[in-house]
């Protein structure tokens, strides 16, 4: 069996290395941090795990890969919650939730009294919205830390270093995961701004994600427990600074009193700002050139696609199989 | 075809750049377009690291003239920097000055417009107003250096089409050599044919196309009806009546019964 070194201990890495590992592959994981942290995209992420939901936006691959997220994720962690997802707007923005109806699938149509139903913190503001009850979501930091421990338990070396995949591939088959941070070696790879709020608001409960749509600052709202909620996520074009922008924050906690007054009152745990990964389709690619596999380019789906893209890199590097989101073209 | 600051344009589409699925998508839909010129806004993205860059490399890839805007703007002062931002960024004298009075209907602050429309041409820049079908502040752009005048169809990405026929027509007589852009408000090609029927010299549109199922599918259509209403405005359009008018003589036809 291969021995395969992976760079990046991200979404995209783990989960790489967790389908090499699951097909008998000897790994290495190699990442500048000791561990998951803020530095990494995948820290902030939201953790829907809503391929139908994107269908809104996202193109056919999305909404069709992305359904293998949450067997794959309740598989290997305990973080999955399966509750579906609701999507509601305010009366005023009803043509959205109509448009958003027309682009998606795998939904019912439910009234004020459903709403209430499903939650019942939401009882008597919204009139209609959408259940997709399908979908499922999870902690990312919790998948993240226990997938780690699951690769470790399996063998599976992690190393704190600095590394360039290249010198790495010229010892050995190397996957370069390092998302973002592979921009000087990716040019067509760009940054999509995202910035993010944790709250603690244990007056309000919510079982499920939420999506608040607005014509101009759409939200959702996750359920972290106990009483806390992650809060996103802003799409910009353009890297990512420091900072959250004072607009951003404003949008952000705007949408969520509208969703429901109560936030007013709720702590703001951590403000998150990152790049997303992404190529100019917004779809992942699969590079190869000799022994170096570069994966990238997860955008706004990294929890989603992860699984399906680490499952196509296992299938390169097993079976020769040709993935569907490869590059030739980069070649 | 009136010049945009002596530039001619070679369609009457101008297409924004916001809310589009992907870049791919993007660039897609302005090659079926035929778009001439492309809008851009930096407000969101700016930031002194010019954090938007890659963004903006992929808009002047597009091979269109580039019209950066200060959508977002609410005073004189910020529309002025972002303008000054833009025209570093894309090194072009053009700027599509929009100052938001209201955040609800996102109708233009004509007084701040004005005002940050003298600002701008007195350093040499060339404007390009948002403004609403008000014949007065039309005239007070025009005393401010404007050359183009952009008049809202209807609040900004709301699809109603043309709110006000009546006004638009008394600008369009009103200034007869000022290029006029129908900006903002449509939502259907049909309303984009109807503005260039109207004689309007251009229609700018953005959510209409972007918030598409297809994007690039009704970027062709708007192409084609943009094109279909300026080749009946320079055809001379007959004048509607309110009797028949039969297209075949009376006189002379056989009596069949």
């Amino acid at each position: 069996m291969p021995d395969i070194t992976i760079i990046g201990a991200g979404v995209a890495g783990l989960c790489v290395a967790q389908a090499l590992l699951d097909r008998g592959g000897r790994v290495t994981v190699v990442d500048r941090h000791a561990t998951a942290g803020p530095h990494a995209c995948s820290w902030w992420a939201g953790g829907m795990l809503a391929p139908f939901c994107e269908g809104e936006s996202a193109e056919e691959p999305v909404v069709r890969l992305g359904q293998e997220a949450a067997d794959w994720w309740q598989a290997h962690t305990h973080a999955v919650h399966r509750c579906g997802s609701l999507v509601i707007s305010p009366a005023r923005d009803r043509a959205d939730l109509a448009r958003f109806a027309r682009r998606t699938s795998n939904f019912r149509q439910i009234n004020a009294d459903e709403i209430a139903a499903l939650e019942p913190d939401l009882a008597g503001r919204f009139t209609s919205g959408l259940f997709f009850e399908n979908e499922a979501h999870l902690s990312p930091r919790a998948a993240l830390a226990q997938l780690r421990a699951r690769l470790e338990i399996g063998g599976t070396v992690f190393v704190q270093a600095d590394a360039d995949p290249d010198d790495f591939a010229k010892r050995g088959l190397t996957v370069d995961c390092r998302g973002f941070q592979a921009r000087s070696d990716i040019a067509d790879l760009r940054g999509v701004k995202g910035e993010m709020l944790m709250l603690s608001c244990p007056q309000i409960t919510l079982t499920r994600p939420i999506r608040l749509l607005h014509p101009r600052a759409p939200l959702y709202i996750v359920p972290r427990g106990e009483g806390v909620f992650m809060l996103g996520a802003t799409m910009i074009e353009g890297r990512a600074g420091k900072h959250i922008t004072a607009r951003a924050l404003l949008e952000l906690l705007s949408a969520a009193y509208a969703l429901h007054p109560g936030f007013a009152e709720a702590e703001v745990l951590e403000i998150g700002v990152d790049s997303r990964p992404a190529f100019s389709n917004n779809l992942p690619r699969i590079r190869r050139t000799g022994d170096l596999i570069r994966v990238n380019g997860l955008y706004r789906h990294g929890f989603l696609l992860a699984p399906a893209v680490a499952r196509m890199v296992a299938d390169l590097i097993f079976e020769n199989i040709t993935p569907e989101v490869m590059d030739e073209t980069a070649a | 075809m009136r010049d945009f600051y002596g530039t001619t344009l070679s369609s009457g589409l101008m297409l924004g750049t916001a809310q589009y699925p992907s870049p791919a998508i993007l660039a897609e839909a302005f090659q079926r377009s035929a778009a001439s010129v492309a809008t851009v806004s930096l407000r969101r993205e700016s930031g002194q690291d010019r954090a938007g860059q890659d963004f903006w490399q992929l808009i002047r890839d597009l091979g269109v003239h580039v019209l950066p805007n200060t959508a977002g703007c609410h005073t004189v002062k910020e529309a002025v920097t972002t303008a000054q931002m833009a025209r570093e960024v894309f090194d072009t004298p053009w700027i599509k000055l929009e100052v938001i009075g209201d955040a609800d209907t996102l109708q233009p602050d004509v007084f701040g417009l004005v005002e940050a429309a003298r600002i701008l041409t007195e350093d040499g820049f060339q404007v390009f107003p948002y403004t609403t079908e008000d014949l007065v502040v039309a005239d007070r752009l025009l005393d401010a250096g404007c050359e183009v005048l952009m008049p809202w169809g209807a609040p900004i990405g709301s699809g109603l089409g043309l709110n006000n026929v009546f006004g638009l027509r008394a600008l369009r007589a009103h200034f007869p050599d000022v290029p006029l852009v129908i900006d903002a408000g449509l939502g259907l090609p049909s309303q984009a044919a109807r503005a260039m029927e109207l004689g309007f010299d251009a229609v700018l549109l953005n959510t209409a196309v972007a918030k598409a199922g297809d994007p690039a599918a009704m970027a062709k259509a708007f192409a084609l009806a943009v094109r279909a209403g300026q080749l009946a405005a320079q055809a001379d359009p007959m004048d509607p009546r309110d009797m028949a008018a039969p297209s075949t003589p009376l006189i002379g036809k056989a009596f069949l019964t």
